[in-house]
């Protein structure tokens, strides 16, 4: 089950001929899929995509109705693959996973596909993510499209401009046999809007129909003869195809007047901030009409030489806006020109920052640099001068820290990360790899635990070099949407086979819980479309280790320090592999709080655990906080003048998961937490064994109350 | 070459477009308010566009959401994908310091910004994990909000909601809708609540107060954290008259004290009588004393105060006397079913998480006991396997609590205990290590007394607390009979307050060691 659902918004997908949708752009570029007949859908999760996932998932029911097939696939890998059913058969297909991260582990695939070329419209979607909110090594992915050879669409960021990318690209891929790939950026996935709808259309083949007629040409085998041939017709036949396609479908936009001293070459996905920039300036109005030239590339792979220095011509100088590095698409343009002898002037990266978003205030400025330069007639009077100063502002970077993503309150991982602290508190600093997932915010404070992250299920593999042994054990995590990925044969298979002296915990939400919940192999729920409930410990056996703890409740820390203690310190040679498996906790509480509210109004006996600190026990020393970062353990300030320091607090928030206790056990901290636990609805029995005790209570403690003074709460 | 175009007149149009941004932590529902915002835009006839950037950056990190409108004119507008330093006409911020990350970024400026923020604080790991008072300060942001918003909404809207039964997100947009910077009539925000469909009751009970709480206008600006000095000194104990009158008598000679004393030592002698007895209150006075006579009016009485405070923190230690002592108080029960929100029918069931160790067992033992077993290393391991482990108490059930409560009930003996005789030894070392000062450097003094607050906690904590103050201490015998002195022993307690291992520390000391020469022995 996925973090967040989509049945609701899933019915728009239904809509027809020349109907309003209004949403977000995932579902759109859902609905345009429907809408040009797409035959089979697949993919991996991961921001900015992973709802496209969940709301493909969502709409299984309609695809099925339309003989549409969908895979969640185990991989980018897997799910380029399956594109290969678009190299023999004509029939669309389309496949979407995370920019930059996906592209790398689905090359193989990709470079393999764009060799053989397709009959049927192969589609490509990446989520480009890229600057702030991402999560991964800031890279663009516009070098595979160019060194594989497939063409990369970047369309205007608003919800029509996307719709007709879909539809356009699966033409183009068609026209010139060639795979395409369609970039929406962070913010284009999530941007809210309005298209009208077409009515969605059957795949003219189907999946399930082209098995009855199964098909095959050997020239479109990736084997020599056969790639060489592949080669020259990429750049005889498909790449001329393409370029006729797109010059005559005119895919790529003009703007603003014909003629102009100047003008902007713009990646389509950057054309709303370019434009925000010019209406700043005044050089744009409210509907994007420009008194600059703008000439879009929502293709920005291949481009056309001819259009661009058609559109070119007679101008003295042109800004490129080209966000991210290497400049791929300026140094294409700046070739065009030197190669026709144009005398026009190319500003770009000098004027932007090689690096970096193209934030609000870093178009604005380069457009006004640009404009200062080459045309500053067209400035406004204010942009020309310095702006006069404005009242200054206390400088807050001090003053304001740091909050990167975390832990949530009750996430089963924070008790892991605790253990293996507490090991190397006793032990020795250890040699620790990550690996991509939740669990990587164990390498923030409090925790600081791995080193280094090498990619995607690749946690216990990046410890290869230390596989022979040494001092200490070396350690490595993986979660178990990475063990699934190929952290099975790549991290595991590796370690057997090589005989690796080192201790690999696997972290086992029942979920691929940082891209938003997805069901994975060995998640606990049943699902009606996926086999899940395949026990990662028993795929580890079944791949030759031999050693392997099954924790199955991450939140007794002491016995998961003693068994990753055992691992570390056990004479015993070769790979360790210990599942530490809890429920993603807030999968949990989405599932669980709604049927906890549901049975306590109907009168069932339900237990709500919270934890609580005694103020006066606590000494505010804040060694808890070093074990945890639950944003549900915070800190409080008493009104007190003989206190220094703030004491722990727990809010309304805490879930009761246990965590703070284990850990004041474990860690023997202070006894000041408690857990609290509120019984809804007792029975009578239970009522008066409470009430029993009460008095017991009230009698012991009022009997030593009258043989002292009472200070009240605070003493 | 073709004629230049003259610089067009700017676009009137533009003016009506309204910026909005959302700044939050993740989970706070940002989202939701996004889409509340949206809705009512939308119904109010404006064209609307909203983004995000959700993903891992959602888990409880800061986050933003954008959202842009104008009026609806039929042809679509080109809206930005994301705020831009200067050019936000609304800012929503849903915690204290993402409103100073927005001023940082330059989203609060005083030609055009709303701010609406929410007062309340939700502490980054940095500032918890700190051993003294990490906690940022939240006037800087008041103050720097004061400078940089055209307009200002700021209340603690958490508050709000909480004491509504709800979340933030409803009553950040009661808070806008009650700001009027957009002009939509108030029945179109709760239209939109009522049609997200989800805890529609609270959701509105939390927009209505907000949105009184903001039309009211700018409320007086009250601290953000009020500073916890100069509360009221507490009122009299309650208890058999014979005991009552034995403490207005101590109580009587605290309040004699020179005035800057007076209010410390009142509540200083409370909490060493409430840890032990009427006695012990007589041996804090006369330490106390012992302070104030060395001490004058010239520079107001700072050491006596300081020592008001700290012997009495010292005296009061955490021992399992203490905590089982405090566990076991009359009114502890129904304080944790009101912060529970325990409600009339339902039952409470406490547990406690306890672990005495083999120090703590032996600690309680008659002091020349404790110390023999305390010298013999595999004596403590079986001490150690019998008695320390953790234990989970219910203390809401009988034996548990009277367990707790026999324990509590060991005042009597406890000054007969090893542990008693360490606090009392470390603390008479303490306290002459300070008065030492006196005739040579009265500032230094204070700082030695101050350097107790280093000492907190249970266990490996408290052992690290010891050790850093033993290395203050030392520290401090490198930079005696300078006049700076007391400034660097400031310094390095500080220091010493910054990180757990000790690592701000070790670098103060450095800097300590490289100026100054070996100690040339105690002062004169």
């Amino acid at each position: 089950m996925a973090e967040r659902s989509f049945i609701d918004e899933v019915a728009q997908l239904r809509l027809g001929e020349g109907q309003t949708f209004t949403g977000e752009g995932i579902l759109a570029i859902t609905k345009a899929l429907l809408e040009n007949g797409v035959g089979y859908v697949g993919g991996y999760q991961g921001a900015p995509i992973s709802h496209l996932m969940d709301v493909l998932a969502d709409a299984e029911e309609l695809m099925a109705e339309l003989g549409i097939r969908f895979e969640a696939n185990a991989s980018e890998a897997a799910a380029a693959a399956m594109l290969a059913a678009s190299v023999h058969y004509p029939i669309r297909g389309a496949i979407t996973f995370k920019g930059a991260v996906g592209v790398n582990v689905a090359s193989d695939a990709l470079a393999n596909l764009a060799s053989s070329g397709v009959r049927g419209g192969a589609l490509v979607i990446v989520g480009e993510d890229y600057g702030e909110g991402s999560s991964i090594m800031q890279e663009r992915s516009h070098p595979f499209a160019m060194k594989s050879q497939f063409w990369l669409m970047d369309p205007r960021p608003n919800l029509p401009s996307i719709v007709k990318a879909v539809g356009d690209g699966f033409e183009l891929s068609e026209a010139s046999n060639t795979p395409v790939m369609l970039m929406v950026r962070i913010r284009s996935c999530h941007v809210t809007g309005r298209f009208a709808t077409r009515v969605n259309r059957r795949p003219p083949l189907t999946v399930r129909e082209a098995l009855a007629n199964p098909q095959r040409d050997f020239a479109r085998v990736v084997l020599p003869p056969m790639s060489y041939v592949h080669e020259q017709e990429k750049v005889k036949h498909r790449w001329p195809a393409a370029e006729r396609f797109i010059a005559a479908r005119g895919l790529n936009e003009r703007f603003g007047p014909a003629a102009g001293r100047v003008g902007i070459v713009l990646q389509g996905g950057m054309y709303n901030g370019v434009v925000r920039a010019l209406q700043r300036l005044g050089l744009a109005d409210l509907h994007g009409g420009t008194a600059v030239p703008l000439y879009v590339l929502n293709v920005t792979y291949p481009l056309l030489a001819s259009e661009f220095l058609a559109w070119a011509e007679g101008k003295k100088a042109v800004l490129v806006v080209e966000e991210g590095q290497p400049e791929f698409i300026e140094q294409q343009l700046a070739a065009f020109l030197y190669r026709a002898d144009a005398q026009v002037r190319l500003h770009g990266k000098g004027v932007f920052p090689m690096a970096g978003e193209y934030t609000g205030q870093v178009m604005f400025d380069a457009v006004t640099a640009f404009l200062r330069q080459a045309a500053p007639e067209l400035l406004p009077a204010a942009a020309r001068a310095p702006n006069t100063p404005g009242p200054a502002i206390p400088d807050l970077s001090r003053t304001v820290p740091v909050r990167p993503p975390g832990f949530c309150t009750g996430c089963p991982e924070r008790p892991i990360f605790a253990a293996m602290k507490l090991v190397e508190n006793d032990l020795g600093r250890h040699q620790i790899s990550a690996d991509i997932g939740c669990h990587l915010f164990g390498a923030l404070p409090p925790f600081e635990i791995g080193g280094q992250t090498m990619g995607y299920g690749l946690g216990p593999a990046s410890n290869a070099a230390f596989d022979g042994g040494g001092a200490r054990r070396a350690v490595s995590f993986i979660g178990d949407g990475g063990f699934w990925h190929n952290g099975l044969t790549s991290s595991v298979g590796n370690m057997v086979f090589n005989k690796a002296d080192t201790l690999t915990i696997v972290v086992d939400n029942h979920y691929s819980a940082a891209t938003g919940g997805q069901d994975i192999l060995s998640s606990r729920a049943a699902s009606a479309t996926k086999s899940t409930r395949h026990p990662i410990a028993k795929a580890v056996k079944g791949i030759g280790v031999s050693w392997v703890r099954q924790v199955d409740r991450t939140y007794d820390v002491a016995r998961l320090r003693d068994t990753i203690r055992e691992a570390l310190t056990t004479p015993r040679k070769g790979p360790k592999v210990i599942v530490a498996s809890s429920e993603c906790m807030l999968n949990r509480e989405r599932r669980e709080k709604p049927l906890r509210l549901k049975a306590i109004a109907e009168g069932r006996r339900i237990e709500a655990p919270r934890f609580g600190v005694d103020e006066d026990v606590c000494t505010g020393d804040h060694a808890c906080m070093r074990l945890s970062g639950c944003p549900s353990l915070g800190l409080k300030r008493l009104d007190d003048p003989l206190r220094d320091d703030p004491v722990a607090h727990v809010d309304r928030s805490c879930v009761g998961c246990g965590n703070c206790g284990e850990i004041a056990e474990a860690a023997v901290l202070c006894p000041s937490f408690y857990e609290a636990r509120v019984v809804h609805n007792p029975g009578g029995w239970e009522r008066r064994l409470a009430g029993w005790r009460a008095r017991v209570r009230g009698w012991l403690a009022s009997r030593r109350a009258r043989r002292r003074l009472d200070f009240g709460a605070t003493a | 070459m073709t004629a230049l175009p003259a610089p067009a007149p700017r676009d009137p149009a533009l003016d009506g477009i309204i910026k909005l941004a959302v700044m939050a932590v993740g989970g706070q529902g940002g989202g939701v308010l996004t889409g509340w915002i949206e809705a009512v835009a939308r119904a109010g006839g404006h064209a609307v566009q909203a983004t995000s950037v959700a993903g891992v950056s959602q888990r409880t990190g800061a986050t933003i959401y954008y959202i842009e409108m104008a009026p609806d004119s039929g042809r679509p507008p080109v809206f930005a994908l994301m705020p831009a330093a200067g050019d936000v006409d609304i800012l929503i911020a849903a915690e204290m310091m993402e409103a100073g990350r927005a001023i940082m970024r330059g989203f609060v400026t005083p030609d055009r910004t709303t701010l609406i923020a929410s007062t309340h604080r939700a502490l980054a790991v940095s500032e918890k994990i700190v051993p003294g008072d990490g906690i940022a300060d939240a006037a800087e942001v008041q103050a720097a909000a004061g400078v940089a918003a055209r307009r200002l909404v700021m209340f603690d809207m958490e508050r709000v909601a909480a004491d509504a039964g709800s979340v933030i997100s409803a009553a950040l947009l009661g808070a806008l809708a009650g700001s009027d910077a957009l002009a939509f009539p108030r029945a179109a925000y709760e239209d939109a609540i009522r049609a997200g469909g989800k805890g529609v009751a609270g959701s509105l009970a939390a927009f209505a107060r907000a949105f009184e709480m903001a039309a009211q206008g700018p409320a007086p600006a009250a601290p953000a954290a009020p500073p916890p000095a100069a509360t009221a000194a507490p009122a009299g104990p309650r208890g058999a008259p014979g005991l009552l009158r034995a403490w207005e008598r101590l109580a009587a000679e605290a309040a004699a004290l020179p005035a800057p004393v007076a209010e410390m030592a009142a509540r200083g002698l409370a909490k060493v009588v409430d840890f032990q007895d009427l006695a012990y209150g007589r041996e804090y006075l006369d330490r106390l004393h012992a302070v104030v006579a060395r001490d004058g009016d010239a520079q107001g009485w700072e050491l006596s105060r300081e020592a008001a405070k700290y012997i009495a923190n010292a005296m009061a230690y955490d021992d399992v006397i203490r905590v089982a002592d405090l566990k076991t108080r009359p009114g502890r029960m129904a304080r944790i079913a009101a912060e529970m929100g325990l409600a009339e029918g339902q039952v409470l069931q406490v547990t406690e998480y306890m672990h005495p160790r083999a120090e703590e067992i032996v600690g309680l033992l008659p002091a020349r006991t404790g110390a023999f077993l305390a010298r013999r290393p595999r004596a403590m391991r079986l001490i150690g396997r019998l008695f320390g482990r953790g234990r989970r108490l219910r203390s809401d059930g009988a034996m548990a609590f009277g367990l707790l409560w026999l324990l509590g009930g060991l005042r009597g003996w406890r000054r007969r205990t090893l542990r008693h005789r360490h606090e009392q030894e470390h603390l008479d070392r303490w306290l002459h290590g300070a008065l030492a000062e006196l005739p040579g450097d009265y500032a230094l003094a204070v700082e030695v007394l101050r350097n107790r607050r280093l000492i907190k906690g249970y266990s490996d904590t408290h052992a690290r607390g010891l050790s850093k103050f033993d290395r203050v201490t030392a520290g401090i015998a490198l930079v005696r009979g300078r006049p700076d002195a007391a400034d660097w022993a400031r310094r390095l307690r500080e220091a010493a307050l910054k990180d757990e291992a000790g690592a701000a520390l070790d670098g103060a000391l450095a800097t300590v060691r490289s100026f100054a020469a070996p100690p040339a022995g105690g002062p004169g």
